[in-house]
């Protein structure tokens, strides 16, 4: 491609970085010194270099991470290395919220502000935040800044930050909760290379530690999450050995029989998926673990992987063995560094002993698994934005069909599955599907991680069989603080619904869900109390959905700053005045997002707005 | 290319196109002829000859095989530049393809041997059997809209049209017959042949349609000086050129594309219809109508027939046309020469005969030919090679581009390679002098890292600021014509005025 790069030159720091990621120059051409021999003679470009456009996204972190920004020198030098037009790679990094194509000082704190967090004080951290460092992304300071972000999956333990130190070793940490003072604390540079995990307390345990019968969390907190001996004492890896047993069709005719569905909130059947993608003609095939759980108010799979991601390895392995696969793709959201850090030293060890690699467990099938980390954007987590981004575009969706089945990953035959769906797969080939299809009901069997924070006695990671109501789950969590009425729950997340309290009797499953009108998306449960201010958080959510619009279709990207000016405008109002106008606004700015958009983020944008005016009576005052 | 084709580019620049391919061959400007024996040898000292083409469809094979056996590899190398190894590699790929072919323009064709560097490449399609076959073969990438037409209709020295030979005796008393005249039997003069009877004094008035000799020409000073001297010069033109403005009748013509009715063919070999969208503007007519009248003035009365009639002509005498009626064209979005008759679809590709059992028609030779060097030698005195070229916004001598801005467009520059401006101690930006064996100019100074040491570049997109072709060569080949544009020797010295190398261009 005939690229026509700018003046701006990259620094020797920004292009070791780089280098450390793309390995060093090959030739002149690809931005290594010029040789007067063999530059001047032969280059190689063309699919050779298009073939190395996927390793855009590793190379920008590789730049932000060293200095704090990507500069434009450093954009043009990453240009160079993989042949791409500079205006592309501005476009792509320009995509992501955790990079910044301006200036930046080297040491940024995320502080959450989203709908779990302004429950817990995130407004007043930031009002501390601004007292002593000036307003949020403003220069009062060269060193350090900070930044309100969206949900950082941190909300069992809100209000959360992530602190970034860009450097030579850059650092990510995070705190929750966080107070300003902890905040400006961390901020400082870091003194020696220590573990991300900068809590000062021990992080409390789940709140079911030491109950029996858990499936999913029946290792977190007591295994050692760096330790492959003891997941394999814990029974580790004795599900990739009955899953060599039984054979690829096997393996797929057990996930069929347990009549697993998706857990990252689209709910398909995943012996469905697999089935298609191991009988595809095309090669290669990819496995694709959606780990880039950005919904608000969820945090299931962050927990799994950062106490238990062996098992993720492991339900990785047996995917691919029963797809036929030979590479997979674990694409870890960017504001998880905990979990990408205990997932690398994971693979890492699983390939030591065999249990990754040419020849895995000596059976002579070949499989490995690439990390991949997301740079902050939530349309990623949908299934084809996910595919663009690790292909090193922007993140956005795709039209289907086609289907990931025929045509995924850089246009392959793909499985992309959630890590939760996954981690249910050792069950199922342990004991065996029908086994596993007893649990829950007929309808949606197994159990399920729920997601439960607000205000709640204790907020946490809780697994229960599908079929437990709504208020048992509550109740579970310690029920509603102080004594307090419970205002709503808000169920599925951002893209989720309202409940009312009258409505808490129903059975968390697919179908009793939906008979209200609700879903249950991603094992979302945030509760609100009395106390709370819906407008606040349905404003918040206007705002997210606004900000989050990857802007590639017109329903979406004009629906969701229509929505937010409207309820605005209520908000003013707050029961005076043209209410009844503005609703039917909204409902008809809601209809067409639902009907036009070409993924689930513009199709559900409206859905948690539209229950809190149908249900709660928003705009009859009953938010306040 | 998106769909997974593999490129490789043959350029002594690495130019934007160049940056599209797998692979780059940066050989010495007018080496190609010992890259395609290069490669020929090695298809088949690797066994890579496609045996049964070449049994069935092909003579010469033996006498091929004995005149590229000295250009081994590493001859290759020593004579292209480019390393032995990718040059075994390009001649795998394309020997071992499914389908491949070979594009060129005039990076082949603008050199004294320019049929030579032509029918090597030839000789390697029909080595491999990527010819006749879809898919395959060899495409001559024109320049403008209807260079293949110009050469369909016999604006050419030696045919009438359809390729029709003119000393074929035939074919010429079918002509006269159409024509009710007699027709001169011997093949014409070319280009460089009309500016030799120039000199000689055999030619002394030039009737000239859309070129722009006076800045187009090789060794340009000698054509202005050539042309000064006819008695008389007739231009037709849609622009005052500077030949124009040299002329002692102007014609203004119409804008064929917009102003006239009529066709044209593009390097695909599609005839295509042009309609007349709008009236010339001012005393600008239509070429046929200037033609008509100027028969009738010479004492030939052709009336004022239509452009479709006059193609009906064509069709009448030009078998490769017959079935290509003005109704079709329109029908068909254009359709392929050969078209023999009204239910001929058109031939998507030339040379399926060579496929056909058993092959119909003359075998295809292989005609070796030798690598012969640039004749303009490089020496002491002239250690740099000069070659020129073209660039995305403009075209030939500007006539038809200078006339609008465009963004891209930056001026004429002597290209250099950055190591080269170290050398000569010149800055860019700054004016120096150029000068070849024929003549000199001042130029700007361009860094260009898609150039080598020893390799420069220009084009003649601005000659009335930068008359580069006061430095070309008019060695040319003596089969096609065409003088070696694209090899000159030069030496470029500081200036010693310093304001005329801040500002100066004017040569």
């Amino acid at each position: 491609m005939d690229l026509h790069i700018g003046k701006a030159r990259a620094t020797l720091a920004e292009r070791r970085a780089v280098d450390a990621v793309l390995g060093p120059p090959a030739s002149g051409w690809e931005g290594g010194r010029r040789r007067s021999g063999a530059d001047a003679r032969t280059a190689r470009a063309g699919r050779e270099a298009r073939a190395r456009r996927h390793l855009l996204l590793p190379a920008l972190h590789a730049a932000q991470g060293r200095a704090g920004w990507i500069s434009a020198g450093a954009l043009n030098y990453i240009c160079q290395r993989l042949t791409v037009p500079p205006a592309e790679a501005y476009g792509v990094a320009s995509f992501y919220g955790m990079f910044s194509l301006e200036r930046r000082a080297p040491a940024v704190a995320h502080v959450c502000d989203d709908i779990v967090c302004r429950l817990k004080g995130a407004e007043p951290l930031c009002a501390g935040m601004e007292r002593a460092m000036g307003p949020a992304g403003g220069g009062a300071r060269k060193d350090a800044t900070w930044l309100r972000s969206p949900c950082l999956g941190l909300c069992e333990r809100a209000p959360a930050v992530l602190i970034a130190h860009a450097g030579e070793a850059p650092r990510e940490t995070v705190l929750a909760p966080a107070t300003a003072s902890e905040v400006i604390e961390a901020l400082k540079p870091p003194t020696a290379a220590g573990p991300s995990e900068t809590t000062a307390a021990p992080q409390a345990k789940i709140p079911q530690y030491g109950e029996p019968g858990l499936r999913l969390l029946c290792r977190v907190d007591r295994v050692d999450p760096t330790n492959l001996d003891d997941y394999r004492a814990h029974g580790g890896y004795l599900a990739l050995r009955r899953a060599i047993e039984l054979g690829p069709d096997a393996i797929v005719r057990e996930v069929l029989d347990s009549k697993l569905v998706g857990r990252g909130g689209a709910a398909f059947p995943t012996g469905r998926k697999w089935e298609a993608v191991l009988k595809a003609g095309a090669r290669p095939h990819y496995l694709v673990c959606n780990a880039d759980e950005s919904e608000p108010g969820t945090f299931k799979d962050r927990v799994l992987m950062e106490s238990d991601p062996f098992a993720l390895i492991e339900a990785m392995t047996i995917a691919g063995y029963a797809t036929a696969c030979e590479r997979g793709y674990l694409y870890v959201r960017g504001e998880y560094p905990l979990a990408a850090e205990r997932l690398s030293h994971a693979i890492g060890m699983a390939r030591a002993k065999g249990l990754l690699g040419e020849n895995v467990m000596d059976h002579g099938f070949r499989f490995d698994i690439e990390i991949r980390r997301g740079a902050g954007a939530y349309i990623c987590g949908e299934e084809t934005a996910l595919f663009n981004s690790i292909e090193g575009y922007r993140g956005e969706p795709r039209n289907k069909p086609p289907f990931p089945t025929t045509h995924g990953l850089f246009g392959k035959p793909t499985v992309v599955n959630n890590v939760e769906t996954l981690v249910n797969v050792l069950d199922i080939v342990l004991e065996a599907g029908h086994a596993y299809a007893a649990i829950g009901t007929p309808g949606s069997t197994g159990t399920k991680l729920f997601c439960v924070s607000g205000h709640v006695e204790r907020p946490g990671i809780y697994e229960v069989p599908f079929g437990t109501t709504l208020r048992e789950m509550l109740a579970r969590a310690g029920g509603v603080p102080g004594g307090r009425r419970l205002k709503a729950v808000l169920l599925g997340g951002a893209a989720g619904t309202f409940v009312t309290p009258e409505e808490i009797d129903v059975p968390l499953t697919f179908e009793g869900t939906r008979a209200i009108g609700a879903a249950l998306g991603s094992g979302v449960v945030v509760a609100f109390d009395e106390t709370a201010d819906l407008w606040d958080t349905v404003l918040r959510i206007a705002a997210f959905f606004r900000d989050e619009s990857c802007g590639q279709c017109v329903p979406c990207r004009v629906g969701t700053v229509r929505q937010e000016e409207a309820l605005h405008r209520l908000a003013r109002a707050r029961g005076a005045g043209r209410a009844a106008g503005e609703a039917a606004l909204l409902d008809e700015i809601g209809q067409a997002m639902r009907d036009a958009s070409i993924c689930g983020l513009g199709q559900t944008a409206a859905s948690a707005v539209a229950t809190a005016v149908a249900k709660l009576g928003l705009l009859d005052g009953g938010g306040a | 290319m998106r769909n997974g084709a593999k490129l490789y580019a043959v350029d002594p620049r690495r130019t934007s196109s160049a940056q599209w391919a797998d692979t780059w061959l940066g050989i010495d400007v007018g080496s190609d002829i010992a890259l395609a024996n290069a490669m020929g040898r090695e298809i088949i000292a690797s066994g890579l000859v496609n045996r049964a083409f070449v049994e069935r469809a092909t003579t010469g094979f033996e006498e091929y095989k004995a005149k590229v056996e000295r250009y081994t590899l590493a001859e290759g190398e020593r004579l292209t530049g480019a390393p032995a190894a990718v040059i075994r590699q390009m001649a795998h790929d394309y020997a071992r393809a499914d389908r491949a072919e070979i594009c060129w323009t005039l990076g082949i064709t603008e050199h004294h041997n320019a049929v030579d560097n032509v029918l090597a490449i030839i000789n390697l399609s029909l080595l491999t059997g990527h010819v006749g076959r879809y898919g395959s073969g060899l495409n001559p990438l024109r320049g403008q809209n209807n260079v293949q037409g110009g050469g369909d209709m016999g604006a050419i020295p030696n045919k009438y049209p359809g390729f029709q030979d003119v000393e074929d005796a035939e074919v010429r008393a079918r002509f006269e017959r159409a024509w009710k005249v007699t027709l001169p039997p011997k093949y014409g003069w070319h280009l460089s042949e009309m500016f030799e009877a120039m000199e000689r004094g055999d030619l002394r008035t030039v009737y000239i349609i859309g070129e722009n000799p006076c800045q187009s020409e090789a060794d340009m000073k000698r054509a202005v000086g050539l042309m000064e001297r006819l008695d008389h010069i007739v231009v037709q033109d849609l622009f005052m050129t500077r030949t124009a403005a040299m002329a002692h009748v102007v014609l203004p013509a119409a804008a064929a594309w917009c102003e006239a009715e009529g066709t044209v063919t593009s390097s695909e070999r599609r005839v295509q219809r042009v309609r007349k969208a709008l009236d010339p503007p001012g005393e600008a007519r239509d070429d046929l109508d200037i033609l008509c009248d100027l028969a009738a003035r010479l004492g030939h009365d052709w009336g004022h027939p239509t452009a479709e009639e006059i193609w009906n002509e064509v069709r009448s005498l030009s078998p490769m046309h017959a079935g290509m009626s003005y109704r079709r064209l329109e029908e068909m979005n254009g359709l392929h020469w050969p078209c023999y008759d009204e239910t001929h679809p058109g031939e998507q590709f030339l040379h399926a005969r060579l496929w056909e059992e058993p092959c119909r028609g003359p075998k295809a030779p292989l005609v070796p030919v030798e690598f012969e060097p640039a004749v303009d030698e490089l020496t002491g005195e002239y250690p740099i090679r000069l070659t020129t070229g073209r660039r995305l916004d403009s075209f030939n001598t500007g006539v038809q581009t200078s006339g609008y801005s465009s963004p891209l467009r930056r001026g004429e520059t002597l290209d250099l390679a950055p190591e080269d401006g170290g050398q000569y101690g010149v800055d860019e930006g700054e004016v120096v002098r150029v000068t070849s064996r024929r003549g000199s100019i001042l130029a700007p100074v361009r860094y260009d890292t898609g150039l080598r040491p020893g390799l420069a570049f220009m084009t003649l997109h601005f000659p009335d600021d930068v008359a580069t072709n006061l430095l070309t060569i008019d060695a040319t080949d003596p089969k096609s014509g065409t003088a070696e544009f694209k090899a000159t020797a030069i030496r470029i010295e500081k200036i010693k005025e310093p304001a005329l190398a801040g500002a100066g261009l004017k040569g």
